[in-house]
């Protein structure tokens, strides 16, 4: 534990920790401090001088070194000039007065400087109501300002820093605090002040403008209107906005959310999602969220939202009522028992899944996680301990990014890596390709496709990175899809469980395996008992098909032959997609929006999501249709409440057993202290009151047995002259349906590319930017060329859900 | 007398190598690094009694001595961004005597184990730059730089750097910020440059002034230079008179002597011989004093300046005689700092940019501005101690030590 220094606030004596500043000291003592440009997640730099204090330290005699007593205690020698409360550290008998008449003065002085470049445009700024500047101006500033309005400097207010930021020049403070952001914690410089005095203003230096995918942030940490988003500037007025607590369902990051909610009229009079806003969880996204996570929220708005059931009469489907709907489905599902099947991916609750798992082995059925993904069994086994905060690691830690391109897959996964690498922790990245996380890696190791496996087994053996990572006090492997399939991924997970078994870094916190999965409950699936399959086409044909919250017809065109060759689909799902079309019975699902229940990150933290807007149309839960369709089929499943359907899950599923809803409620304080009374200080980042969720015990925590399943030796692939390795990559900005409905995301997403080195282009004579035809396995389409060297020859890059269907390395060609 | 740092004066064309080298120079440099310990050095440069030229006038050997000793490799960099309106010091000396403020940054590189040093230069001194790189080169040819002088371990190489013109640059830590390639903007202190300054690392900044000394210290010993000057200030200054005077220029003189001889003994008297109303002993940056015999009198070293409600700062020395309105001098100095505040911090940014406001309204009022300059007086004081480095204080000496010793001037006697 930090040494701690006993330090005198307003009086008020308290003990804290030695590194701690003046204002972190004050927070802590209750006492608010007042700033701008300080930001507790960033470097104090004592710009804005609002935090003006008086400072006194105990005076020592030069000749003897000894402090000097009066009255029985130490005579203080107060400094003569006002001190930044941000830059001065604590030490021991330091005495700080906040509310002297001099601190006053001074933090009455920085306002009303500050006041005298503000365009004071209030009444329309989206800021105001949760306004630093505002707030802080009621607190300590002059009620009359004594500059001449006219002689404000006109400066621009509606200034595009990138297609999702807006930035207004008249409004800005110059805190610095979103520069910083980018440069400290992003990792991603592309802002900066541009001229001096009192024409500083902020600039983009990317091109394209504002190019980061933290961007959001900046407006959550302007102390101003400053900033704002594309999405949500002149949308709505704070003090209008209902907030509920949500879980980000667009990765298995798991980052917590509040939902801003407003009655619309442009939406009908519904009640509206407005904006997405990070929700503090120290241990899981800190104060953060990506921008994908901010800004792809919309698909549950969508117009192609399913509302109503419906059966397929003379080949055309058509409204049904619910009972007649799971009435045909329960009666297929029961004919059919030997060749019963259920789909289902991560974007179910794990209530939801718990529910469809039990219908299938009541059933007699099969059931399969909709992924990519596999090794869901292992993270079970060495997952990381309970406890794991990425946040504690640092020098003497070490962490393994492998397979995966976790900028892309999880951001705030990436984000938070790359700060414990840069607190001193051995970051080893294994890639076939450059990664943006290499940058910040101790070590990168780049192995051939195909070799993953035989990669991490030689982090097993003797060598120099490899005994760095077995001496590490902690150690976390995160490995992902990126250039693999289920079966790749599968190995491969076996492989990283192996080592971290044999290094001892398993069963503890901050230690063990991270699966960066396709999708935000992936981890939960497994937990349930669903397993990806290797060929799901195959696992699909001639069966009866209950499919849950995947669009395998709209991810590979190939599906549309194989469900409709099968003996019946049933299809729930939020929206009309590709699959529900050839669907014979379809469900109208509820979007997580609109229902409770809880999610399982990829870290395994069980986390709970509340119902913030009402349901649309006829639409019910997951897990409620399940239960519908099971009560047809005689079996007894829970469908009115999703509390109850948790309670059922944790009396049968082992790892969840001790848990429930009110535990996963359950919140400690957190530091920073953030929330919406002293928005100044941490920024419009909202307070965690909800719940921080829990952390599963994985086998080896527990102390049970820990059998790594052995790795399934896979034939290496060999493509003939004239052919190439086609590979599957992710991407962040995606076709998926819950990213593209985000109309301000469309020039992220771009066009479909794919990579490959100069010398691979070279002999397909290809260029950079034109348009190729590329074909494997029954799929062709048309993609532009990207050349990236780091790419092996013979290799092209394809990325996932951007219009051409790869699940897995595949041999193909390129025309 | 003959110069002890104008020596170009007393020497034709010093500033050729060989003639330096001839008059003397190098001796000190070859004398440090093969006879004494740096610690010797810094000793002799502490016991001498010199004082940092660039204004603040911190003892020179103390400054050396705080460099940190447990953190490596350690900086020395030469501030010559001289751009304080009214001093011309640095640029006299640079070119025309610029082996003496080389062999004096050797020297101090030698006393603090530094092997780089930096001369930057402002934006504008391109010229310098471009001689002082052939003197580099000159130096390093003779073996007065580069890898193991004179046959011992130690190496040094200088670089020179030109600054993009910004005032604020002079300051130290931003010099070190643009020095570095990034913005020109101060640093918040603690930490002093001594423990991190240049890329993080243990760094020692003087003045080019300061350097040119260190030579004539070493060559001649500490107790010589401590018997020129006062016992508050050894040795000679550069004074840069300007303003009203007859003769304007750099005057060497020791420490001690006055104004008076400063004016007119060197500076040859007030033009049309009108009296001295105020002076201005720092530049832009100064206090103003209002000028009787017993100012004229007083000698213009640290101690006595400070008793007159000012500071020495670089000593270039602005006359205003009585046709000044100081009215109309304010508005240039509140103009000059306005442009040239860097913008990082609230005051200074903002409150250089109301004081502008206010003093081009009181130019355009005919007289009637008393509220305004009871605004003006008060946001020069609000500003005063609050803000991030010196430049914003700077910005409301000459404004509030106007109003306040001439009210006259502003209509409020």
């Amino acid at each position: 534990m930090t040494k701690q220094v006993n330090v005198t606030i307003n009086g008020k004596p308290i003990a804290v920790p030695e590194n701690y500043t003046v204002v972190e000291a004050a927070k802590l003592a209750g006492i608010d401090i007042p700033v701008f440009c300080h930001h507790p997640k960033l470097e104090p730099v004592g710009m804005c001088r609002m935090c003006l204090v008086e400072v006194g330290q105990p005076m020592v005699d030069p000749k003897t070194k000894e402090v000097v007593m009066e009255n029985g205690a130490p005579k203080i020698a107060m400094r003569p000039k006002l001190e930044t409360a941000c830059t001065n550290r604590v030490f021991e008998g330091m005495v700080v007065q906040t509310q002297t008449e001099k601190a006053t003065v001074g933090q009455k002085s920085t306002v009303e400087f500050l006041l005298t470049s503000h365009p004071l445009d209030c009444p329309v700024c989206d800021k105001g109501g949760e306004c630093p500047l505002q707030n802080l101006t009621m607190a300590h500033g002059p009620g009359k300002s004594r500059f001449i309005y006219d002689e404000k400097l006109k400066m621009d207010k509606q200034v595009p820093l990138g297609e999702l930021i807006y930035l207004d020049r008249e409004r800005c403070i110059q805190c610095a605090r979103c520069i910083r952001f980018q440069d400290e914690v992003a990792g991603e410089p592309v802002l900066a002040f541009d001229e001096r005095g009192r024409t500083t203003q902020i600039v983009s230096l990317s091109d394209p403008g504002f190019d980061s995918i933290f961007s959001g942030n900046t407006t959550d940490i302007c102390p101003v209107g400053a900033l704002t988003t594309a999405d949500f500037r002149f949308g709505a007025r704070p003090w209008e906005l209902s907030a509920e607590s949500s879980i980000c369902t667009q990765c298995p990051v798991g980052c917590n959310t509040t939902l801003n909610t407003r009655r619309e009229a442009k939406a009908g009079g519904e009640i509206v999602v407005k904006r997405v806003m990070p929700r503090q969880n120290e241990e899981v996204n800190e104060i953060w969220l990506c921008d994908k996570g901010r800004f792809a929220y919309h698909y549950a708005e969508s117009k192609e939202r399913l509302t109503k059931p419906m059966i397929r009469k003379d080949g055309k489907l058509s409204r049904a009522s619910w009972d007649a709907a799971t009435k045909l489905a329960a009666e297929k599902f029961t004919k059919n028992k030997k060749d019963f099947v259920v789909l289902a991916s991560g974007r179910l609750s794990n209530e939801d899944l718990f529910n469809l798992k039990s219908l299938a082995d009541t059933a007699g059925g099969k059931a399969i996680l909709y992924s990519d993904m596999g090794g869901g069994d292992v993270t079970k086994l060495v997952g990381v301990g309970a406890g794991t905060n990425l946040s504690k690691m640092g020098a003497g830690d070490a962490i393994v990014v492998v397979a995966s391109d976790l900028y892309e897959e999880a951001p705030i996964w990436w984000l938070r890596v790359k700060q414990a690498a840069q607190r001193g922790a051995t970051l080893i990245v294994a890639n076939a390709r450059e990664t943006k996380l290499d940058k910040f890696a101790k070590h990168v190791i780049r192995y051939t496709h195909g070799n993953e496996v035989k990669t991490i087994n030689d982090l097993g053996k003797k060598g120099k990175v490899a005994d760095e990572f077995a001496k590490a006090k902690n150690a976390i492997i995160f490995y992902g899809s990126d250039g693999l399939g289920v079966n790749g991924t599968s190995a491969l997970a076996s492989a990283c469980g192996s080592l971290l078994k044999e290094t001892g870094h398993v069963g503890r916190a901050n230690n063990g395996l991270i699966g960066v999965w396709q999708r935000a409950n992936d981890q939960g699936a497994f937990e349930m008992g669903f397993e990806p399959v290797d060929d799901l086409a195959k696992a699909l044909k001639g069966k009866v098909v209950y499919i849950a919250g995947a669009d395998p017809v709209g991810d590979n065109p190939n599906f549309a032959k194989v469900l409709k060759d099968s003996k019946f689909v049933a299809v729930q799902d939020l929206l009309e997609t590709a699959t529900t079309e050839i669907a014979d019975a379809v469900f109208p699902a509820q979007a997580f929006t609109e229902r409770e229940g809880t999610f399982t990150s990829g870290e395994r933290r069980v986390q709970r999501f509340y119902a913030a807007v009402p349901v649309k149309g006829e639409s019910k839960p997951d897990f409620a249709i399940t239960s519908m369709i099971a009560k047809q089929m005689g079996v007894i499943l829970e469908g009115s409440s999703v509390r109850v359907v948790f309670d059922l899950l944790s009396n049968s599923v082992d790892a969840f057993s001790d848990l429930n809803y009110d535990k996963l409620a359950e919140t400690k304080e957190q530091f920073p202290i953030v929330g919406r009374s002293d928005m100044y200080y941490g920024g419009t980042t909202y307070e965690n009151t909800k719940g921080l969720g829990v952390q599963l015990l994985p086998m080896a925590q527990v102390g049970g047995t820990v059998r790594i399943p052995k790795v399934r030796k896979e034939a290496a692939i060999h493509p003939k002259e004239k052919e190439i390795l086609a590979v599957p990559v992710n991407k962040l900005y995606d076709y998926g349906i819950t990213v593209s409905s985000a109309e301000l995301l469309e020039q992220r997403i771009g066009e479909t590319k794919i990579s490959m080195n100069s010398s691979t282009a070279k002999k397909l004579g290809m260029d950079a930017g034109k348009t190729a035809k590329i074909s494997f396995n029954g799929v062709s389409g048309e993609a532009l060329i990207k050349i990236d060297d780091s790419i092996s020859a013979g290799v092209v890059l394809v990325p996932r859900s951007m219009g051409l269907a790869i699940h897995e390395p595949v041999v193909g060609k390129v025309k | 007398m003959s110069h002890i740092l104008l020596r170009h004066r007393d020497i034709p064309d010093l500033h050729k190598f060989n003639v330096y080298k001839k008059n003397g120079g190098f001796s000190a440099l070859k004398k440090a690094v093969t006879k004494m310990q740096p610690s010797q050095v810094t000793d002799e440069v502490k016991n001498s009694g010199l004082r940092g030229r660039g204004g603040a006038g911190f003892p020179t050997g103390m400054k050396w001595s705080f460099i940190d000793k447990n953190k490596w490799p350690h900086y020395v960099v030469a501030n010559a961004d001289e751009s304080e309106p009214g001093t011309f010091k640095d640029r006299e000396l640079m070119e025309m005597n610029p082996f003496q403020f080389l062999e004096g940054l050797a020297i101090a590189s030698y006393a603090v184990g530094a092997n780089v040093a930096y001369v930057y230069l402002r934006g504008e001194f391109w010229d310098i730059a471009e001689a002082m790189d052939k003197q580099i080169a000159e130096m390093e040819e003779a073996g007065f730089l580069g890898d193991k002088l004179f046959g011992t371990d130690y190496s040094l190489r200088i670089y020179t750097h030109l600054g993009a013109g910004a005032y604020i640059c002079g300051e130290e830590t931003a010099l070190l910020e643009s020095l570095e390639g990034k913005r020109g903007q101060p640093r918040t202190r603690p930490p002093f440059p001594a423990v991190a300054g240049l890329f993080g690392k243990p760094t020692v900044i003087n003045n080019v002034e300061t350097f040119a000394n260190v030579p004539m210290i070493l060559a001649n010993g500490a107790d010589w230079y401590k018997s020129i000057g006062t016992a508050d200030a050894a040795g000679v200054k550069i004074y840069s008179l300007s303003g009203r005077v007859r003769k304007p220029g750099n005057y060497e003189l020791p420490f001690g002597s006055t104004f008076r001889q400063l004016i007119y003994e060197h500076g040859m008297g007030v033009q049309d011989g009108r009296p001295v109303k105020a002076l201005m002993p720092a530049g832009a940056s100064s206090s103003l004093i209002p000028v009787n015999d017993k100012v004229l009198d007083t000698p213009l070293d640290y101690a006595s300046v400070r008793g007159m409600g000012a500071d020495l700062g670089s000593a270039s020395v602005i006359v205003l005689d009585d046709t000044v309105d100081l009215n109309w001098v304010i508005s240039k100095t509140v103009k000059f700092f306005k442009h040239e505040s860097c913008g990082k911090c609230t005051p200074c940014r903002e409150g250089t940019y109301w004081m502008n406001n206010i003093v081009k309204r009181m130019g355009h009022s005919n007289g009637s501005y008393k509220e305004d300059t009871d605004l003006l007086l008060n946001v020069a004081k609000q500003m005063q101690g609050k803000c991030l480095c010196a430049l914003g204080d700077f910005s409301t000496m000459a404004v509030v030590t106007s109003i306040e010793r001439f009210p006259k001037d502003f209509n409020r006697a």
